[in-house]
């Protein structure tokens, strides 16, 4: 069955989307490993894989680029899937937990913990802990006093990431100068300290396999909470869960790699303006195009103008913001 | 018993003083016309019908029932909707749309199957729209769209139907079509609840009917008694005249 026929039909076809999407992420992976300062070609890379090749290259290859590489992957996977849980959420294609202020949040306490000159640990739990506690004060003032519409939460988001935004600027504008480039480096996203990947991708995993049982049930949500219930979808309980799984991955996210925008706006839409509005589809394919954009990336970050390093949300950006634009006047 | 009763109910409509509270019993094979002023209540109570909202007093049972103790994934397969506002910020096309109307009798992991696919052509067949199925939602106009939202219904193939404004945007003929298709489905043992704001269609089509005041009041019957004309000129503010045409007492507003 085409991918045309399975969507008049109403269902997608999930494999063929999902097969291309894991061999662009398997070919990312590759690009990641062999590309930098030593660059490899495919035989030494293979040989590496396979269990052989030079120790300076198995060196290269399994203890420097393959964690890095996976961080990537598996935090572009995450902040993916939470921008395409947040955009059912609030009906709204513009929302991401950047513009809902999560991030803003999170830099805020990660750059306090930086002017403390705490350690990167203490600074990924600050990170952790700012994200949690804005989405606390998003979710709790939006209930307000019982009314919840999705409107008031993206703007009670707006209006928050406005007033992290000031606090950034200020704690940039009061921070000694020689703290600021690892400052700045963070606010634009950095993979360099990601450390372990593992948490990352079985976080991603594990999201997966709880949201896509949803799948149908999100379909319907998109369509307005009254029509939601009125095909027997229980609204509260599942916005719920909407909004704590993306406002987890999201800190986790930004814990690994810092503040990287654009990755969650950007890559559902791109996939739902070419495979339609099927979150059974959309899911797993926002975690695969998100994981590849992420690590095609940081490659870049890292060797455009080595042997220094760019950070890797301003190559989102540069890369994301024009093929969007163009996607987007091209689309129907 | 099938049917959908209310019981001393207030619908909550903001500033307003309680009124007439409302004890309808309503059964399958009737269809029900409700009629009203321009913020009247008529969305708010067919909505608190449905159970998307609570009423002021009062309550809502269905099959003996009330509302709040049913799971909502059982009324959805007893009761179904047709909103007048709808959402489409996000892409979907008309037989994705028809489809979601299957979505109360799917468990999570279940994908649609022959069967689901067969109640949406079906429901789309019946509404004119089988060659606009493979189109999005976003493209079709105003019209088409009404009757895309009677079509995720009718594949939800509910006991009970709830409908704001059947005829919304629809052309004559089309009009014509739709209330025959719901006439079709009380002939066929469902039970039909409309907002209308078309006294003539309700005139016509009705079984019974049901006058919401704007000042609360309401009053409720068999059509043919509550097609007065001094009770329905109350009820708009507007003077009227009567006429018969096609068997059915025609309704003229006169300058």
């Amino acid at each position: 069955m085409s991918d045309a026929e399975a969507r008049r039909r109403g269902g997608s076809s999930l494999a063929g989307p999902l097969t291309w999407l894991a061999l662009a992420a398997l070919l990312s992976q590759a690009l990641a490993l062999a590309l930098g300062s030593v660059a490899l070609s495919p035989d030494a890379l293979l040989a590496v894989l396979g269990g052989g090749g030079e120790p300076l290259h198995r060196t290269l290859v399994l203890d420097l680029r393959l964690p890095r590489a996976l961080a990537a992957f598996g935090t572009g996977a995450l902040l993916a899937l939470a921008g395409a849980l947040m955009q059912v959420l609030l009906r709204n294609p513009l929302a991401d937990p950047y513009v809902l202020g999560l991030s803003g949040g999170a830099s805020v306490c990660a750059l306090l913990a930086m002017l403390a000159g705490l350690g990167a640990s203490l600074v990924a739990g600050a990170a952790f802990g700012g994200a949690l506690a804005s989405m606390l004060i998003v979710f709790g003032l939006a209930h307000g006093t019982g009314s919840w519409t999705p409107t008031r939460m993206l703007l009670t988001g707006v209006v928050m990431a406005a007033g992290w935004g000031a606090l950034i600027s200020f704690l940039l504008a009061v921070s000694p100068a020689e703290r600021l480039p690892g400052m700045l480096y963070w606010l634009m996203g950095d993979l360099a300290y990601a450390g372990s990947p593992w948490l990352v991708l079985a976080l991603a995993a594990l999201a997966l396999v709880v949201m896509v049982p949803l799948g149908r049930t999100l379909n319907v949500l998109a369509r307005g909470g009254m029509q939601a219930a009125a095909l027997g979808v229980a609204v509260r309980p599942v916005e719920w869960t909407l909004y704590l799984v993306a406002s987890l991955l999201t800190a986790v996210a930004v814990t690994t790699a810092g503040s990287i925008g654009f990755v969650g706006l950007m890559v559902p839409h791109m996939l739902r303006l070419r495979l339609g509005n099927d979150q059974r589809l959309i899911l797993p394919a926002s975690l695969l195009a998100g994981g590849t954009l992420l690590t095609l990336a940081d490659t870049l970050a890292r060797t455009l103008i080595a042997p220094q390093q760019l950070p890797v949300g301003v190559i989102t950006a540069l890369l994301g913001v024009p093929s969007f634009l163009y996607l987007l006047y091209r689309s129907r | 018993m099938a049917s959908l009763e209310t019981r001393g109910l207030i619908v909550d409509v903001p500033g307003r003083p309680p009124g007439r509270a409302l004890d309808l019993c309503m059964a399958p094979g009737e269809c029900w016309g409700v009629l009203g002023p321009n913020g009247a209540g008529k969305t708010t109570l067919l909505h608190t019908l449905a159970g998307l909202r609570a009423p002021r007093a009062g309550l809502v049972r269905l099959e003996g029932r009330d509302l709040p103790r049913w799971r909502r994934r059982e009324v959805a397969q007893r009761l179904g909707v047709v909103f007048q506002e709808r959402h489409d910020e996000f892409p979907a096309t008309v037989m994705e749309t028809a489809l979601i109307g299957r979505h109360p009798y799917l468990s999570p992991w279940q994908r649609e199957g022959e069967t689901d696919i067969a109640h949406a052509r079906e429901a789309l067949r019946r509404l004119d729209l089988e060659h606009l199925a493979p189109r999005l939602v976003s493209t079709l106009s105003g019209g088409e769209r009404q009757r895309v939202s009677l079509a995720t219904v009718l594949a939800q193939s509910p006991l009970w139907w709830l409908v704001d404004e059947p005829t919304n945007h629809l052309d004559l003929h089309h009009q014509m079509a739709t209330m025959t298709l719901l006439e079709a489905q009380a002939r066929a043992g469902c039970g039909v609840v409309m907002c209308l704001h078309d006294l003539n269609l309700a005139a016509r089509w009705c079984s019974h009917l049901l006058l919401l005041y704007s000042d609360g009041e309401a009053c409720w019957g068999p059509a043919p008694d509550m097609l007065e004309v001094e009770a329905l000129e109350r009820l708009y503010g507007q003077k009227l005249m009567c006429v018969e045409a096609d068997g059915a007492p025609v309704f003229i507003p006169t300058r």
